[in-house]
Formats: structure tokens, C-alpha cells, sequence
């Protein structure tokens, strides 16, 4: 964890970070002057309600996207230079995705979902290490149509994190789950960020989740509205919505 | 209902490359059905007009010679309604420019040339005068070939005797429809003729006055053919008959009959499996539109619209691109048809001959068409009425996959994309066998598409450079003694000259009868080999005939059994001779025998019909030239010449007929391969999105999205061999007649070129979808569900 002594090594940095989309005839300004830093290890939470832009910078952190102006350095490497290949590269080697609606293969179990993504890693854990990881040993040779919201949420978290990315990117990660389920989801998340010590930054518009995280960015109408630190980060299961 | 109407134009729109695949297959099904139907009826129409105003004959026959008065008792028969006494005759036409020695057959011109039976349409000129022996009219196949026109001249050696003719007219006659030389199954029309002349100029030239020696007849309504048939033999048998056969056994008229039954089945055929095809990916797009759909769908349920006005939209889309395909495969259609028709022109002889698509033939065409697009979409349909709204606004459940067979059998240690692929396939096994039938399909009709000419290549082959080794054949007008080939091996470039013997029978085995020929030859002959079908000798037996299974099986007879044998010529007794050998013969219907056993047989000495001459082609114009001028020698053929033209008939007639089969077979596996993987890439545009994320490169993606396909397609190109094997085998069957049967030779080239256009055509379809997975929109896909 980050101390305020031994200075944290950052992991992303954006600088002036502007998105326009141009829908038809307007102009829509996703972002607008966005600078942040994310450290080694921090679990980072934005918030913000829909068109906030959070998705935006997530997409952009995570190579997806490019922003119009403004530059994103991950570690000592340029993201906004890079071409397509570069950032699939960049996706396939660093980061870890975890999404509201799952998006596993539909046709591939549970363990060979993960196994898709530790096949094309350079160091990864085992897959079944990564289900077992998430509680989910028992289910890992069932297809998603057979596995319950939360279950497919665990199995795409351990995809996630079975290559050991440097940075795991959730976006709405308990968006489609109960109270109950979502709880898990999280303290698995939470888990991952102890035990294996990854980079975790989570959009969400749920404002009880801001509590379990180190750090809390607060995004409204494409800026950072407030950036807050929690002294003490609460556990999964202290969240109530 | 307007808004509805703009939502089906605008998803048409956005399905254009689809629904336009689906319209190409319509097309081309309709295209055959309404070019090859409207051919047939135009044809049969053509061809009964023409018999029926030339008053084409119902009965004919050849004879020694009878007096006319014969002919009036023919006339008298009951159920007879016209006579017709002809005189007929094979000459040796010199045609100036032209080197080879051209047969001719010459035939008298009716009393009354413009209304007797068998009367010949003027196209050009006049008829030849009374009394002019001089005066000659030819077909007009013959005159187009030789470039004729009236006031030409020509000469022919008739009975010995060199004439100088000239050429007064140009006509056609319903008898030669299909105009080929006597024992010819091609035509060649530089090489053969008709050539008519007045009777009272032909009779004194044959010694034929106040005689006759071919007759034709009309029937009279419900007169029988049997019964006349019977009777006019009984009445000829004096006279040197040679038995009377009806339209069934003429040669033109069952030529075209074969020849229209076929272009009707196939037009048929291909245009029903074609809709089916359409049928098929009407109902995969529609599927797959309306799960795309689901939510629209629950919302228009939900805002009060029923399930009358939904089915209604998703029929429509799906009536749309079978009826586009309607328009453009009529018109394809009639264009193919008058095309196809033109073609046919060139090898049946009508005075007139026009394509007209009839009325009934576009309503069937537009009724298959209706049926098609209905039967595709019913399945869809019902699920559109299924629905509730509440269920459809809900999303989808992620698709059920179960491990299958082929995980037992363990596809798990193989790639992911080939396990994907994998479990896609047997997901939904009604689909993918569908499919695979359809890319099979194409598959089959190219192989189909070169069979023909690899047939008749081969058949060719067979003849003229297994069966034929002479270099020319010569016949002479009458038997003569053995001695003239001898002449004959004296001629410039001559090498070798073999006698053969050719003789008109009937052969008879309990109650069945074949007219057909025997041919004598020495045994041993060079010039002259006998092989089966698989190229294997076959011996001329010490003592007997030796017959192909064609002719074995109409007569009902085996190898070793007693046969009669009734000579058409000479003392006409009747022998009983043993089959002595029965082998598979591709072509021809004649038996043959060892010289020496027919002469016995015919109970003549050492008499010949004609000769095989091998030369050493260095003075072939010379030879030519000799050839036409000895009266006695009746017809010249040479195999260099014959060969040609037959080649250049097969490209004609095989050029467009698999240019368009290859066309259509192109459009049917672009259309089931883009749909196939147009279908997969929306339902998985999500997935593959999410792999895109994961830091899937794009060729990964693309091998995960075309695996399934490409397995498909795998399984299908050794089906679509067989299925073609199978189809070839079929047509081939279909096409056995009397004379001839169509070889099975499917060369390993048709199966990789069949293939090879199959796997371009994958890949041109998967090149289409490949540009929509570099265009993937990673963000949008994550965000929504569909």
C-alpha cells in the first residue's frame, strides 16, 4: 500500500485530457481538461452519474479510446502515439477489463474463458488458480448460459486477473447484479488488489462503493469535480445501497 | 402503418448486401426455370407448328424399288391419310473450294413440292423446275456452310454418272430438324447435305421411272400407328421393304424430343433448388433479424401494435429480396432464354424460331417464388407472434452451448477458435447441415458444369483416337469385289487400306426386334479397334456377333444365346446366329462380325463395302481429289475433319451452358458463405469486440469469426464432390440412349477446380465481412447487450 513517506511509483499519468465526439451535427464534449496520476497498487474509485465522462477516461486509460488532445503515459510509454496494433499490444500485455454485462464467450466454459486470455500472456496465473481465486473451482466447466449474473461477473474478473495485468479497469463492475451478488463481486476486487497487489480503477455511479477505495474521483460533465482520499478503506461488506 | 413502412426500407437498406445475395440465388433459379421452360415451350410450340404446316409423316420407309401402283395400295390402307412415293438416295456431292469429297442425301421433291407429306419450306430461290435434272434444292444448314446461295453450282456422281447441278433454291424440310448424316450422332454440316430434286428428273438418273423406293405417310386422326405399320410391311415385303418405323424412330424427331425433355428437367431442377437456397437464407436472415430485433419488437407489442401488422413487416422483408430476384431472374431470364434458343437454332433447323416466355411460365415463376419467401419466413414468423412484449424487453439470455460429441472426442486440447468453431456448428445443427448443403450444392454444379464437355472429350477420345485409327473411310455406292481396295492402296498417301463389310438387318430374339447394322471387319483390323468403355480390347469372337450391352439389352439377349439375323439387302434369308461376345460400347449400336463369318452369313463371296484407308497425310488434297472421281465410291469421310467439327460443336454448344452454370454455382456459395458469416458476425460482434479488448489482434478475431464457416465449408467441398459424382452419374443416366451412352468421367481436375472456385468465393465473401471487423466499434460493443 502507499505510504506517505516512500513516494508511489505512478503507473498512469494524463495530462489535459480533452474527448469530442461529434454526433451528426453536435459536438459532444465527452472530456475536458482531464489530468489525473494512478500509483502502483491504489484502488482508485470514480464516480459520477451518466455523461460524467467516466467511461470515457476509463476507455482511454485502457487503449481503447484516443483522446482528441491531451496525453496518457503509461509507465514510460505514450498511449496517444500509438496506433491500433501498438494499443492491442498494450491492452493484451497490461491491462485487465472487467464490464457491467460480463461479455464472456458464450460457446467457451468457464475455465476456458479464462484460459482464452492466459494463452496470449506472457506470465499468467493458471486458470484454474484464477476461478479458484473468485470461489468458482466448482463451476469451471459450465458455459455462462449456466452460471447465475454474479458467477459470469467472478469467471470475466478472473479472466481479468489471471494474466496478472498491471491495471484492472472495471466499468460498472455490479451494475447488473443484486446487493447481495455485488458485494462478492467487490470483495474479490478488493481481494485481487490485497493479495496480488494490482492497479484497480472502477467507474461507477453507486456511491457506496467509494467507500472500499483508496482514493475517490468524483467526475461531472467531463471534469474532475473532486478528488478525496479515504483514510480508511472500508470492506465490501461494511457497503450498504 | 407509415412508420412501420420507413422501418422496412431503412432495414433493407441496412441489410442491402444480404438481401441482395438472397435476391442473386432467386434470380438465378428463376433465370433457369423461365429461360429453359420458355425455351421447351417455345420449341414444342415451333416444332408443332412446322410438322403440322409441312405435314411432317407419321410412318416411313425404304425399299428395294415397287411400282407406284404400291403406292396407291398404301394409300387405300385404312387409318392412312396421305402417301407420299419418294425416291431416295446417298451421292458424293463435289462442292467446288471445299477438298473432301461431301455425302449427300438426295430425296425426290413431292408432286406438289409447297403441300405433299414431308413438304419442304422455301426459304430462298424457287423449287427446281419439272423435268430438270439440273435443278437441285439444299437444305439450308448445308448452304449456310458452304456460304450457297440460288444460281451456285455444284456436281455430284449420281449412279455413276457426273452431273452438274445448280443450286435453284434453299429450303428446310421437317424430317432434317436435326440434320446429321447417315450413322452420325454430331452434325457436320460441311460434310453432309440434303439435296432435293424434282422425282421426274431423279427417277431416270436411278432407273427408278414409274418406281419408287422411300415412302412417307400421314395418319388420320385416331388412325393407328401399329396397325399401319404392320400392314404396309405386308404390303412392301415383295418390293424389298425394309421395315417401317414411326416419328419414334426417325432420327430428328427423336433427337429434339430427348434433347427438350432434358432442357425442361434441368430449368426445373435448378430453379427449384435455387429457391430453395433462397428459402433457406431467408429464413436465416430473418431469424436472426428478429432475435436482433427482440426489443423493438416487445416495444411495438407494448405501444398496442399486433401480431397481424408484425408478421406482415417481417414477411414483407422477407418477400422483398425473392421478388427483387423475380424481376431481375425474369429478365436474365428471357435474355438467357433468347440466348439459349439461338443457340439451339444452330443445331435444329426451324423456318422460324422465336423465344416467347409464355404467361403461365412467369406465373409459376412468381408463384415458386411467393411459396419460397412464405416457407422461409414461417419459422421466423412464429417467433415474432410468440413473443410477449414483457419477455422481449428483457435481454436475451446468453446463447446455451453444451459440450458435445466433439468435445468427447476432444476438441478441447485444439485451439480455442476451432472449439468455438466447434460447438457453433453443433449448436445448431439444422442450420449448419443447411448450409453445408447449400456450399455442397454449388460445389456439385460445377462439377456438373465441366462434366459434359469432360464426357464428351472423352467420348470423342475414344473415338477417334482408340476406336477410329483410319485415317479415312470410303464407301462405295454397291458391294464390290475385295479386290478394289487394293485399287484403292495405290491412291497418293495411302499406307494401309482395310476392306469392311456393312450390312442393314434386323435382329430378332423372341418378340424383340432392333433395326440396326452389321459390321465386318478382319479380325485383328488395325484401322478399325473395338474397345469397351474402360478402353479394355474386346475380341471379335471365332464364330458369332459380338454386340454392346445396349443392344444386348433390347434384344433381351446374353452372350452364348441364338439370335435371328434378318439381312435388309441381298437374298434377305434369315440365320440363326450366336452372340458370341456382349461388351460395354460407348458408342454406336451396330454388331460386328468377322468378314469371312458375315460374307458366309450373307452367303456372297469375297464382296466389300467399303474401305478403312491409313495414309501418311502428306497428300490428303490429292487423295481427296482422286477419291472424287471414282463413280464408284460413294461417300469419303475423313477423321481430320470430322474430329474438328465435332470440336468445334462441343465448344459451341458447352461454352455457355457451363459458363453459366459455373456462374450460378459462384452466386449460390458467395451467398450462403457471405450470409453465413454476415449472421455470425452480428450475433458475435459482441464477443468479438470483448476479445478485441482483451488484446485479441485483428486476424485472431477474424480466424475465431471465420473458423465456423471455414468448417462448414470443409465439410462441404468433399460432400459437394460426391454430391456432384452423384449428379453426374444421374445425368449421365438420363442421357442413355439407342446410340449412345454418356461415360461417368469425373477427372480429379473438375473436383479441384470445383473447389478451387468454391474456396475463392469463401474467401471473396469473407473479405467483405473482414472490412466490418476492422470497422468494430470496441466501446459501443461493450456497452450495449446486442
Amino acid at each position: 500500500m502507499t505510504t506517505e513517506a516512500a513516494r508511489p511509483e505512478v503507473v498512469f499519468q494524463a495530462r489535459g485530457l480533452s474527448k469530442v465526439y461529434r454526433m451528426g451535427e453536435v459536438e459532444v464534449h465527452a472530456l475536458r481538461d482531464v489530468s489525473l496520476e494512478l500509483a502502483r497498487g491504489e484502488f482508485v474509485v470514480i464516480l459520477g452519474p451518466s455523461g460524467s465522462g467516466k467511461s470515457t477516461l476509463l476507455n482511454i486509460l485502457g487503449g481503447l479510446d484516443v483522446p482528441t488532445s491531451g496525453t496518457v503515459r503509461f509507465m514510460d510509454h505514450d498511449l496517444t502515439v500509438d496506433d491500433d496494433a501498438e494499443r492491442t499490444r498494450f491492452r493484451r500485455e497490461h491491462v485487465g477489463f472487467v464490464f457491467q454485462f460480463y461479455n464472456l464467450i458464450a460457446s467457451l466454459t468457464a475455465l476456458e474463458n479464462v484460459a482464452l486470455v492466459t494463452e496470449i500472456a506472457e506470465n499468467p496465473l493458471p486458470p484454474g488458480q484464477a476461478l479458484a481465486l473468485v470461489g468458482l473451482t466448482d463451476r469451471m466447466h459450465h458455459f455462462p448460459a449456466q452460471l447465475s449474473g454474479g458467477e459470469q461477473q467472478r469467471v470475466a474478473i478472473a479472466r481479468a486477473v489471471a494474466k496478472r495485468p498491471d491495471v484492472l479497469l472495471c466499468d460498472e463492475p455490479t451494475g447488473a447484479l443484486d446487493y447481495e451478488t455485488g458485494v462478492l463481486v467487490l470483495e474479490v476486487l478488493a481481494q485481487v488488489n490485497r493479495d496480488l497487489g494490482t492497479t484497480i480503477g472502477v467507474i461507477t455511479h453507486n456511491a457506496a462503493i467509494a467507500a472500499m477505495g483508496d482514493r475517490v474521483i468524483r467526475m461531472r460533465s467531463g471534469r474532475i469535480a473532486e478528488e478525496t482520499r479515504n483514510a480508511v478503506r472500508a470492506s465490501p461488506r461494511e457497503l450498504s445501497w | 402503418m407509415r412508420a412501420l413502412s420507413r422501418k422496412l426500407l431503412r432495414d433493407l437498406r441496412r441489410l442491402a448486401g444480404q438481401m441482395a445475395s438472397i435476391a442473386a440465388v432467386a434470380a438465378c433459379g428463376i433465370a433457369a426455370m423461365i429461360s429453359l421452360r420458355g425455351n421447351y415451350d417455345s420449341l414444342v410450340r415451333s416444332r408443332d407448328e412446322y410438322y403440322d404446316r409441312q405435314r411432317f409423316a407419321d410412318v416411313f420407309v425404304r425399299l428395294r424399288r415397287a411400282p407406284d401402283a404400291v403406292a396407291r395400295a398404301v394409300a387405300a390402307l385404312p387409318g392412312v391419310a396421305a402417301v407420299e412415293p419418294r425416291i431416295a438416295g446417298f451421292v458424293l456431292l463435289d462442292v467446288p473450294g471445299f477438298p473432301e469429297p461431301v455425302s449427300g442425301e438426295l430425296l425426290s421433291l413431292p408432286a406438289d413440292p409447297a403441300h405433299g407429306v414431308n413438304a419442304v419450306y422455301l426459304r430462298q430461290g424457287r423449287f427446281p423446275a419439272p423435268g430438270r435434272a439440273d435443278e437441285v434444292m439444299v437444305s439450308e444448314v448445308f448452304a449456310t456452310a458452304h456460304r450457297f446461295v440460288p444460281g451456285d453450282s455444284m456436281a455430284a456422281i449420281i449412279n455413276g454418272r457426273w452431273q452438274a447441278l445448280r443450286i435453284v433454291g434453299i429450303g428446310l424440310s421437317p424430317e432434317f430438324i436435326y440434320e446429321v448424316g447417315p450413322g452420325q450422332i454430331f452434325p457436320d454440316n460441311e460434310r453432309f447435305g440434303v439435296v432435293w430434286m424434282r422425282r421426274d428428273a431423279l427417277a431416270p438418273a436411278l432407273d427408278l421411272e414409274g418406281s419408287f423406293n422411300d415412302l412417307a405417310l400421314t395418319l388420320t386422326p385416331g388412325g393407328s400407328e401399329p396397325e399401319t405399320i404392320a400392314a404396309v410391311d405386308r404390303l412392301l415385303a415383295p418390293w424389298g421393304g425394309t421395315g417401317s418405323y414411326g416419328r419414334a424412330d426417325q432420327i430428328s424427331y427423336s433427337f429434339l424430343r430427348d434433347e427438350l425433355v432434358q432442357h425442361r428437367v434441368t430449368g426445373d431442377v435448378i430453379g427449384y433448388l435455387f429457391l430453395g437456397v433462397a428459402a433457406f437464407l431467408v429464413n436465416l436472415v430473418l431469424a436472426r433479424l428478429i432475435a436482433a430485433q427482440r426489443e423493438q419488437i416487445g416495444t411495438l407489442k407494448a405501444f398496442g401494435y399486433g401480431n397481424v401488422p408484425l408478421a406482415a413487416h417481417y414477411l414483407l422483408m422477407g418477400l422483398a429480396p425473392v421478388l427483387a430476384g423475380l424481376v431481375a431472374g425474369s429478365l436474365l431470364g428471357i435474355g438467357l432464354g433468347r440466348l439459349f434458343t439461338d443457340l439451339f437454332g444452330r443445331y435444329y433447323h426451324f423456318p422460324s424460331l422465336h423465344y416467347v416466355a409464355a404467361p403461365g411460365t412467369l406465373l409459376l415463376a412468381a408463384a415458386v417464388s411467393v411459396v419460397a419467401a412464405t416457407a422461409g419466413a414461417l419459422q421466423a414468423l412464429r417467433s415474432v407472434i410468440r413473443l410477449p412484449p414483457a419477455e422481449a424487453m428483457r435481454p436475451e439470455a446468453p446463447a446455451r452451448f453444451r459440450r458435445g460429441l466433439l468435445d468427447r472426442l476432444g476438441i478441447a486440447k485444439l485451439g480455442f477458435s476451432i472449439r468455438m468453431a466447434a460447438r457453433y456448428v453443433t449448436r445448431r445443427p439444422v442450420k449448419s447441415a443447411l448450409s453445408i448443403a447449400g456450399i455442397a450444392f454449388a460445389t456439385a454444379l460445377l462439377v456438373l458444369g465441366r462434366f459434359f464437355t469432360d464426357a464428351m472429350t472423352f467420348m470423342a477420345d475414344v473415338e477417334f483416337r482408340v476406336t477410329q485409327q483410319q485415317d479415312a473411310i470410303v464407301t462405295f455406292r454397291e458391294v464390290m469385289p475385295s479386290s478394289a481396295v487394293t485399287e484403292l492402296r495405290r491412291l497418293p498417301g495411302v499406307v494401309t487400306a482395310e476392306p469392311f463389310r456393312v450390312v442393314a438387318v434386323e435382329l430378332r430374339h423372341g418378340a424383340r426386334r432392333v433395326r440396326t447394322s452389321v459390321l465386318g471387319i478382319e479380325p485383328g483390323s488395325h484401322l478399325r479397334r473395338l474397345v469397351s468403355s474402360r478402353l479394355v480390347a474386346a475380341e471379335l469372337p471365332a464364330d458369332g456377333l459380338l454386340i454392346n450391352h445396349r443392344l444386348a439389352d433390347r434384344l433381351a439377349v446374353q452372350a452364348g444365346e441364338l439370335i435371328e439375323v434378318q439381312p435388309l439387302e441381298g437374298e434377305r434369308l434369315p440365320r440363326q446366329v450366336r452372340v458370341g461376345a456382349v461388351f460395354d460400347e460407348l458408342m454406336g449400336n451396330a454388331g460386328y462380325a468377322r468378314l469371312d463369318d458375315l460374307s458366309r452369313l450373307l452367303r456372297e463371296g469375297h464382296v466389300v463395302s467399303g474401305a478403312l484407308l491409313g495414309t501418311d497425310g502428306t497428300a490428303d488434297e490429292a487423295l481427296a481429289a482422286a477419291l472424287k472421281q471414282l463413280p464408284a465410291v460413294a461417300g469419303v469421310g475423313f477423321k481430320k475433319g470430322l474430329v474438328a467439327s465435332f470440336e468445334r460443336t462441343l465448344a459451341e454448344s458447352m461454352g455457355i451452358s457451363t459458363l453459366f452454370l459455373t456462374g450460378f454455382a459462384c452466386v449460390i456459395a458467395m451467398a450462403v458463405v457471405y450470409n453465413g458469416l454476415r449472421i455470425a458476425f452480428s450475433e458475435r460482434a459482441r464477443e468479438l469486440a470483448s476479445l478485441r479488448v482483451l488484446g485479441f489482434e485483428r486476424g485472431e478475431v477474424a480466424t475465431i469469426l471465420i473458423g465456423e464457416q471455414a468448417a462448414l465449408t470443409a465439410v462441404a467441398l468433399p460432400a459437394g464432390c460426391l454430391l456432384g459424382w452423384l449428379l453426374c452419374a444421374a445425368t449421365a443416366k438420363l442421357f442413355v440412349t439407342d446410340l449412345f451412352r454418356i461415360p461417368l468421367v469425373v477427372p480429379a481436375s473438375s473436383y479441384l477446380l470445383a473447389a478451387g472456385v468454391i474456396l475463392a468465393a469463401t474467401l471473396a465473401a469473407a473479405l467483405l465481412i473482414l472490412r466490418r471487423v476492422d470497422r468494430l466499434d470496441l466501446v459501443e460493443a461493450l456497452k450495449t447487450r446486442e
